[in-house]
C-alpha cells in the first residue's frame, strides 16, 4: 500500500523512474523514517511542556537528536520551504505511511536506516513536515509494544495525538509563522522554559541570588527566516532567546 | 516482600541500599516513606530463618510539596538513601527527594525505667503518704522500639532535581548532585552549601549537556567522579580548586563509527557511576552495557558487558514508549569480582570479571518460592529456541529493575522490582571469592 503511495509521489516529481526506483525507495524510506523520528521527537518536547515537573536530562537528549536530525537534513539539502499550495496536500496519509514505516522497518532484526547516507542527491518526498504548535496532544501511555495484546491500540493512540496536531494545521497557512504562535506566550519558546518547564520565567532559588533571569522574548521574529526549512524555523523558535 | 495493601504507585521502589556492614537494608518509595530491614542474627535455634531479613522500621521522610513560584508539585519520591558510616549506637542516613536531604537518626530503646518513687507505673503521682521507702529506679527490660528522628535538613540547595548523594569518607562532609550543579554540605550544618561543579551554561539554549550521577570517591576524601549524559566520566579533585569545573581527569570512550545512529548519544548517557570498594576502577551503566574503568586510564575502559544488546534494533520503538531513557543502576560485589546491573522483564545480569561468565535471573513471585534456586534465564533473539527461552518480542517492558545493590561482604542481593522487594542469598558460596 505504502509503496504504490511511494511511487505515485516519486512519478509526479521525477521522468526516467524504473532504474533508479529501487534505489530511490531505500534511500526515500530513511527519509521518511527520519522524518517520523523528527517528528515523534518534537511531539516528546511538546509533551515536555506539559508534564508536572520535566525531566531535564531527556528533554536536553531529546533536544540534541532534534538538532542531529535537522542538521544531516541541513546537509542533505531536504530542506525546502513549503509553498501555500504544497502545505495543503493531505498530510495524513503520509503520516500513516511513515508511522507504518517506523513498526516495519525497525521490527525487523538488522533493519536500520543507514545513518550515514545523504550525500546531496536524494530527492526525497515533500518535507512539507507543519511546524507543531501547542495544541494538546494526549499523552501517549508506555505502550507494552512487545505484548501480543495491545500493540494495536498504542498504536493508533501515537498516530492520533500526531494527527491532531497536524490537524490544527491544515486550516491555517503554516507560511506565515506569526499567526502560528500569536496566541502563545512568548517565554513559552524560550528554550530555558522548554527544559525547565516554566512559563513564568522567573528562576527562583536562594543559591541563585544575584544570577540573571532568562530574558523574557518579546515575540517570534517578523521576519521569517525564509532561508531555511519551516522545522528549522520551528527549532529556531524553540531555542531563541 | 509482599505488600498486604493494594498495590499503589506510591509503593513503587525508588532507591535500595545496604548499610556498611549489611546488617542494614533501606528502601525507598514513590511515596516518600522508608523502610530499614535488619537482618536477623543467625541462630542454632532457628537453622532455617537464618539471616533472614525483617522489616525493622518505617518512616515517613519526604511528603509531597508545592513550589508556588514555578507552580509545579514537588514530588516525595526518595531519589536517593546513603547510610552514615555508624559512629556510635545509633544509626543515621541520609535521604533525598528531588530538593531536599534530611538526616535521619534512627536509635533503639529496649529498656525502660522502673520503680519511681514518686510516680507509679502509669506514671501518676503516687499519694506521698503511702510512701515508705526510697528505692533506686531499675532498668527493665521492654520490646524493642525503634525511634527514627529527623535531625538535620538540607533544604533549598537545589534548583534542578537532585540525582545523587554521597557521604564522604571524612564522614563530616557530603555531596548532593542535581543536573547542573553539586554541592558539598558539612553534615553538622544546614543553612549553608559549597558549590563544587557548575555546569550550567551561561545561556539555557546552549545546554546540550547534564549531570547523571555523582559519587565520592571511598578513601580519598578529596576525589569525586561525575557523569553525564554524553556518556563521559570526570573525576575531580577539590584540592585543585574551590569550584571543580576543571576535571582532573576526564573518561571517554571513542564513538563507535559503524554502530552511530541518531540514538547513539542517548544509549551512551551514564545512568549510575560507581567507585569498586578498593578504589582502583569505576562501574558505569549506560543503556545498552556496563563498563569497568581503570581510574589510571581515560581513554577507554578496561571491560565492556553487554547487558541486552538485543535491544540495540530497536531502539527506535523504545525511544517512541520513552523506554530508552530509563536510568538503570549497578552495583560491585563486596570483592569487586562480580558485578550486576537490572533490566526487563524482572531480569537482572551479573557479570564475573574473572571467569568472564555471564547469567540472567529473573525477579518473581512464580520463580522465587523461599529456598528455591533461581533457574538462569535466556533471552533469544532468533535462531534456536530452547524451551524455556523468552523471545525479545515477549519482554515485558514495564517490569524493569532499575535498582539493585550488593551486601558489602556477603553473597546477598537486592532486587527492587516495582513495588516488590527481593533479598536474594547464595547459601552454597556465602564467602566472598
Amino acid at each position: 500500500m505504502f509503496t504504490r503511495g511511494l511511487k505515485r509521489k516519486c512519478v509526479g516529481h521525477e521522468e526516467d523512474m524504473e532504474g533508479a526506483l529501487a534505489g530511490l525507495k531505500t534511500v526515500s524510506s530513511y527519509s521518511l523514517q527520519r522524518q517520523s523520528l523528527l517528528d515523534m521527537s518534537l511531539v516528546k518536547l511538546q509533551l515536555c511542556h506539559m508534564l508536572v515537573e520535566p525531566n531535564l536530562c531527556r528533554s536536553v537528549l531529546i533536544a540534541n537528536t532534534v538538532r542531529q536530525i535537522q542538521e544531516e537534513m541541513t546537509q542533505d539539502g531536504t530542506w525546502r520551504s513549503v509553498t501555500p499550495q504544497e502545505a495543503g496536500r493531505a498530510p495524513l496519509d503520509r503520516l500513516v505511511s511513515t508511522e507504518i514505516l517506523c513498526r516495519s522497518a525497525w521490527e525487523q532484526e538488522g533493519a536500520r536506516p543507514a545513518p550515514g547516507l545523504g550525500d546531496g542527491h536524494v530527492q526525497g518526498p515533500v518535507s512539507d513536515l507543519c511546524p507543531v504548535t501547542s495544541a494538546q496532544a494526549p499523552r501517549h501511555p508506555q505502550s507494552g509494544i512487545w505484548e501480543l495484546d495491545g500493540p494495536r491500540e498504542d498504536r493508533g493512540g501515537f498516530h492520533k495525538s500526531l494527527d491532531q496536531i497536524f490537524e490544527t494545521l491544515e486550516t491555517k497557512n503554516p507560511g506565515c509563522m506569526e499567526e502560528l504562535f500569536s496566541d502563545v506566550d512568548s517565554p513559552y519558546y524560550d528554550l530555558d522554559t522548554v527544559l525547565t518547564g516554566m512559563v513564568g520565567g522567573a528562576r527562583p532559588g536562594p543559591c541563585e541570588g544575584l544570577e540573571g533571569l532568562a530574558p523574557a522574548t518579546p515575540g517570534p521574529s517578523s521576519s521569517c527566516k525564509s532561508d531555511l526549512g519551516e522545522l528549522d524555523h520551528v527549532v529556531e523558535i524553540l531555542v531563541e532567546t | 516482600m509482599p505488600s498486604h495493601r493494594m498495590p499503589s504507585e506510591a509503593d513503587i521502589i525508588s532507591t535500595v541500599e545496604f548499610n556498611h556492614t549489611g546488617e542494614l537494608l533501606a528502601t525507598g518509595d514513590k511515596g516518600g516513606r522508608v523502610v530499614i530491614f535488619q537482618r536477623e542474627p543467625e541462630s542454632k535455634n532457628a537453622p532455617h530463618s537464618q539471616g533472614e531479613y525483617d522489616v525493622y522500621s518505617t518512616f515517613q521522610s519526604h511528603e509531597p510539596e508545592f513550589d508556588y513560584l514555578k507552580s509545579l508539585e514537588i514530588e516525595e519520591k526518595i531519589n536517593k538513601i546513603k547510610w552514615l558510616p555508624q559512629q556510635n549506637a545509633a544509626h543515621s542516613l541520609l535521604s533525598t527527594n528531588d530538593k531536599t536531604i534530611k538526616l535521619w537518626k534512627i536509635t533503639e530503646r529496649d529498656k525502660r525505667p522502673e520503680g519511681y518513687n514518686l510516680k507509679d507505673e502509669e506514671g501518676k503521682l503516687k499519694d506521698l503518704s503511702t510512701v515508705t521507702s526510697l528505692q533506686v529506679p531499675v532498668l527493665k527490660p521492654m520490646d524493642l522500639m525503634v525511634e527514627v528522628s529527623p535531625r538535620r535538613i538540607f533544604a533549598n540547595g537545589h534548583t534542578y532535581h537532585i540525582n545523587s548523594i554521597s557521604v564522604n569518607s571524612d564522614c563530616e562532609t557530603y555531596m548532593s548532585a542535581d543536573d547542573l550543579r553539586i554541592n558539598l554540605w558539612h553534615l553538622a550544618i544546614t543553612d549553608r552549601s559549597f558549590n563544587i561543579v557548575d555546569i550550567k551554561p551561561a545561556n539555557m539554549e546552549d545546554l546540550t549537556e547534564v549531570i547523571t550521577a555523582s559519587e565520592f570517591h571511598p578513601h580519598h576524601c578529596n576525589l569525586f567522579v561525575y557523569s553525564s549524559s554524553k556518556g563521559s566520566l570526570r573525576l575531580c579533585d577539590m584540592r585543585a580548586a574551590a569550584l571543580c569545573d576543571k576535571h582532573s581527569k576526564l573518561f571517554e570512550e571513542p564513538e563507535d563509527p559503524s554502530n552511530r545512529s541518531f540514538f547513539s548519544e542517548i544509549i551512551s548517557s551514564v545512568s549510575d557511576v560507581k567507585f569498586s570498594h578498593s578504589g582502583r576502577y569505576m562501574l558505569t551503566r549506560d543503556y545498552l552495557t556496563v563498563k569497568v574503568w581503570d581510574l589510571n586510564m581515560e581513554a577507554r575502559p578496561i571491560e565492556t558487558y553487554q547487558v541486552h544488546d538485543y535491544l540495540r534494533s530497536k531502539l527506535c520503538s523504545l525511544y517512541e514508549n520513552d523506554c530508552i531513557f530509563d536510568k538503570f543502576e549497578c552495583a560491585w560485589n563486596g570483592s569487586d569480582s562480580v558485578i550486576m546491573t537490572g533490566a526487563y522483564n524482572n531480569f537482572f545480569r551479573m557479570f564475573d570479571r574473572n571467569t568472564k561468565r555471564d547469567v540472567t535471573l529473573e525477579a518473581s513471585r512464580e520463580s522465587s518460592k523461599p529456598r528455591a534456586v533461581l533457574k538462569p534465564r535466556r533471552v533469544c533473539v532468533g535462531g534456536k529456541r530452547r524451551r524455556d527461552d523468552i523471545s525479545v518480542d515477549s519482554l515485558d517492558f514495564t517490569k524493569k529493575i532499575l535498582h539493585t545493590a550488593w551486601h558489602p561482604a556477603e553473597n546477598i542481593i537486592a532486587i527492587a522490582a516495582t513495588n516488590n522487594l527481593y533479598i536474594f542469598q547464595d547459601k552454597v558460596n556465602s564467602e566472598m571469592h
